[in-house]
């Protein structure tokens, strides 16, 4: 039997895996002694959240209240918070706990403690279950709770508490971030487009690796990348074997790694971040004759993900978002599940979402 | 086919078509006779066979063959498993022998000196990897054989009475290192010590699984205890446990067969080296990883295998390779065993038992290589 919690709270909920949201009334605990309590403001749609919300992964617990994407003023603070006060702009991206102890923790990885909490979807430790930020406010660990810089716009920012911190943080963990090296990007989606503009402002070269022509235009005149690749296209592949030093490869689709190994170099790095169900086919050869490697990478840390978000800020980097109204939702879903966004939709929750009537 | 052996492929094919076109067969290309034992087919059924060396230049070394490791690469190469082998083969790339003739620019060796040569004979000697001792990532690295050399015509390896070397390409034989025993370290060990330090495996205390017990395992095990490590044998055989610890020194085995074994071990390992090369499951040793864990694969299996993308992403996890070494990392792994007396379990054959000793190989049945003793068992009819 789970906690009783003290604070109404309403939002949108999915309740079984058609994925639809509906309005939600719910509660959250009282402001603890750590936690920071905020107003949302906005909230972007990862595409986690459509995996979560359809029940994709086969781990969603009904109802499901999404968002991880969230940012917000903060209303009140514990009386042991140091690090943020009434009325500053936060942000909480995908992580709302974790055991503090262990040699993940310790090193500021959070994200790979094998007890880390989701913010929402997980079990918390008042046995209640996580609910995210498709909805009015949040409450959060100060621990867990991300600052965001005054130049910011609130709503261009919130998709880099998750999209940004992904691409940002295998880049610095594999050292694919010093100035003229020559970064692939896969997949032009959320992840992909602010993997563009991380790699531009680190001073890298950047290439975009699409499956069809159609983003080329995009990728160079508006997102900044220094060229564009076909996938498909062999010849493109083969004049571009062995230049890039590393590649992010955000296609979460299954697909082919192969010529991916190709176009690195010696010694490069293939990251995915991506995450396919399926497992997709190795071929080894090329990581034995080139000395090449495949790599995973899951969000990033606390302190790295306010290191990105302070980066972010010092280059101007937003997110490319069309700002939806909470009733949108269901459509904003259908169409990122045809990646028909450019490149992430963000909920105006402030102005938008209400709760539900009382009949 | 990956492109490096396709190349390969296509400039043996060349060579062929050449050597046809000049009359020239392999007796006869070279000015210095030479008899060794070789495949002509995909039976890979291997003969005595009469064929030439050039003469020694000023940059060479003549080694008179001592000893030579059948590694698996011979038995692949025979039967063209990876479709570039062009037949006659003289397999053979685990040679320890004596300087018998030293050209004049050679200044590491003298007659007399006891040498090694691996896998590669050749490189083009200029490009970022060859700068950079890495010969074996040189996009114009040459076997030792199958594979065309500086002259434009083919390598014979080692199951012959000699071979003549470019000195950049010999080894230094360390005087406590056994002729027979150490051989295999020619390919086996460095194949298996250069991803070692590459990917930084050899933090004393840190935890090691070594998948497969075969000729490259067997040597990971003893060199990775030399690091200092801990090391568990991966092996789908229980029968390999005992040998595993009391011979080789492992830590603990561990039987992929037996699931509560697999589970309790489940992110215990920092690395794992992976010398499977048949094709196999990647989803069960990613597990045995921990968060930041390293899999590095070194067995050449046919097909791709299945990367499961939820535990590389879940745990930060990595898949990489390793092939074989450069020179200088291979003087340095045989200068490292000979200082920890490591060398290869093996067992020692004569030249006419080889056919045998490759069905053999071919079912796994030898602890851990065969080694041809080619000095005292090579005679031509």
């Amino acid at each position: 039997m789970g906690k009783v919690l003290e604070k109404e709270a309403f939002g949108l909920a999915a309740k079984d895996n058609s994925g639809v949201l509906s309005p939600f009334s719910f509660s959250r605990r009282e402001t603890g002694e750590k936690d920071v309590r905020f107003k949302v403001l906005f909230c972007g749609i990862c595409h986690s959240d459509l995996h979560m919300v359809k029940n994709e992964w086969g781990s969603s617990i009904y109802p499901v209240v999404p968002g991880h994407e969230i940012v917000g003023v903060v209303t009140e603070v514990g009386a042991k918070v140091t690090k943020f006060k009434t009325g500053d702009n936060v942000g909480v991206g995908c992580l709302v706990g974790s055991c503090g102890s262990c040699d993940n923790c310790t090193e500021g990885m959070e994200n790979y403690c094998p007890k880390l909490i989701q913010t929402y979807g997980f079990k918390y430790y008042d046995d209640t279950i996580t609910c995210g930020g498709y909805s009015d406010h949040m409450v959060c660990d100060e621990g867990f709770v991300i600052r965001i810089p005054d130049n910011l716009p609130m709503d261009a920012a919130a998709p880099l508490l998750c999209a940004g911190i992904t691409v940002y943080s295998p880049m610095k963990y594999h050292g694919l971030d010093k100035p003229g090296m020559h970064i692939g990007v896969v997949g032009l989606g959320g992840l992909g487009h602010v993997g563009v503009k991380f790699a531009k402002a680190m001073g890298c070269k950047v290439t975009v690796i699409s499956t069809s022509e159609g983003k080329r235009d995009e990728a160079i005149n508006r997102l900044g990348a220094d060229t564009f690749l076909v996938s498909r296209d062999p010849k493109q592949v083969k004049d571009a074997m062995g230049t890039m030093d590393g590649i992010i490869d955000t296609v979460s689709a299954t697909h082919p790694l192969l010529p991916l190994l190709g176009l690195l170099k010696h010694k490069g790095k293939l990251v995915m971040v991506g995450a396919p169900v399926k497992p997709l086919e190795l071929p080894v050869l090329p990581l034995i004759f080139e000395r090449k490697m495949v790599v995973g990478s899951l969000i990033g840390g606390i302190k790295e993900t306010q290191e990105m978000m302070d980066m972010a800020a010092k280059h101007n980097i937003t997110a490319d978002i069309e700002l939806i109204s909470a009733d949108y939702v269901n459509t904003a879903m259908e169409r990122l599940e045809k990646a028909d966004v450019r490149y992430r939709f963000v909920i105006d929750v402030a102005n938008t979402l209400k709760p539900s009537p009382i009949l | 086919m990956h492109q490096s052996l396709e190349t390969v492929r296509e400039s043996l094919a060349q060579s062929h078509t050449q050597s046809k076109t000049m009359a020239k067969s392999p007796e006869t290309e070279h000015p210095n006779k030479v008899f060794g034992w070789a495949a002509r087919d995909k039976s890979g059924v291997l003969s005595p066979f009469n064929f030439s060396r050039r003469d020694n230049g000023e940059n060479d070394v003549t080694v008179k063959i001592l000893f030579c490791g059948v590694c698996h690469t011979d038995l692949h190469t025979i039967k063209n498993d990876w479709g570039y082998s062009y037949y006659p083969v003289v397999p053979g790339h685990e040679i320890v022998g004596i300087a018998t003739k030293v050209g004049k620019n050679v200044t590491k060796f003298k007659e007399g000196d006891r040498v090694g040569v691996g896998v590669i004979t050749g490189s083009c000697q200029s490009c970022e990897s060859c700068d950079q001792d890495l010969e074996n990532y040189c996009p114009q690295m040459a076997f030792t054989y199958n594979a065309i050399g500086a002259d434009g015509t083919k390598n014979y390896g080692g199951y012959s009475d000699n071979i003549v070397v470019d000195q950049r390409f010999v080894l230094r034989f360390p005087e406590n290192l056994p002729s027979d025993s150490g051989a295999p370290l020619l390919c086996a060990g460095i194949t298996v010590y250069s991803p070692m330090k590459y990917y930084g495996m050899t933090e004393a205390g840190k935890h090691l699984g070594v998948a497969g017990l075969g000729g490259l395992g067997h040597v990971a095990v003893k060199i990775a205890k030399a690091f200092g490590l801990k090391v568990t044998v991966i092996s789908s055989s229980p029968k390999k446990e005992e040998e595993a610890i009391t011979q080789l020194g492992a830590d603990s085995f561990l039987v992929t067969t037996d699931p509560q074994k697999m589970k309790a071990a489940i992110g215990t390992m920092d690395y794992i080296i992976d010398t499977v090369s048949a094709v196999h499951a990647l989803y069960p040793l990613l597990g045995l990883l921990k968060v930041n864990g390293k899999l590095i694969a070194l067995g050449l299996p046919e097909k791709p295998l299945e990367l499961p993308m939820f535990p590389l992403v879940l745990g930060r996890k990595m898949v990489g390779g390793s092939d074989i070494g450069g020179m200088k990392e291979t003087q340095e792994m045989l200068d490292f065993c000979a200082k920890h007396n490591i060398t290869a379990d093996i067992e020692l054959i004569k030249m006419d038992e080889i056919n045998s000793a490759m069905e053999r190989l071919a079912k796994s049945d030898v602890k851990y290589r065969f080694v041809i003793d080619v000095a005292n068992s090579l005679s031509p009819p």
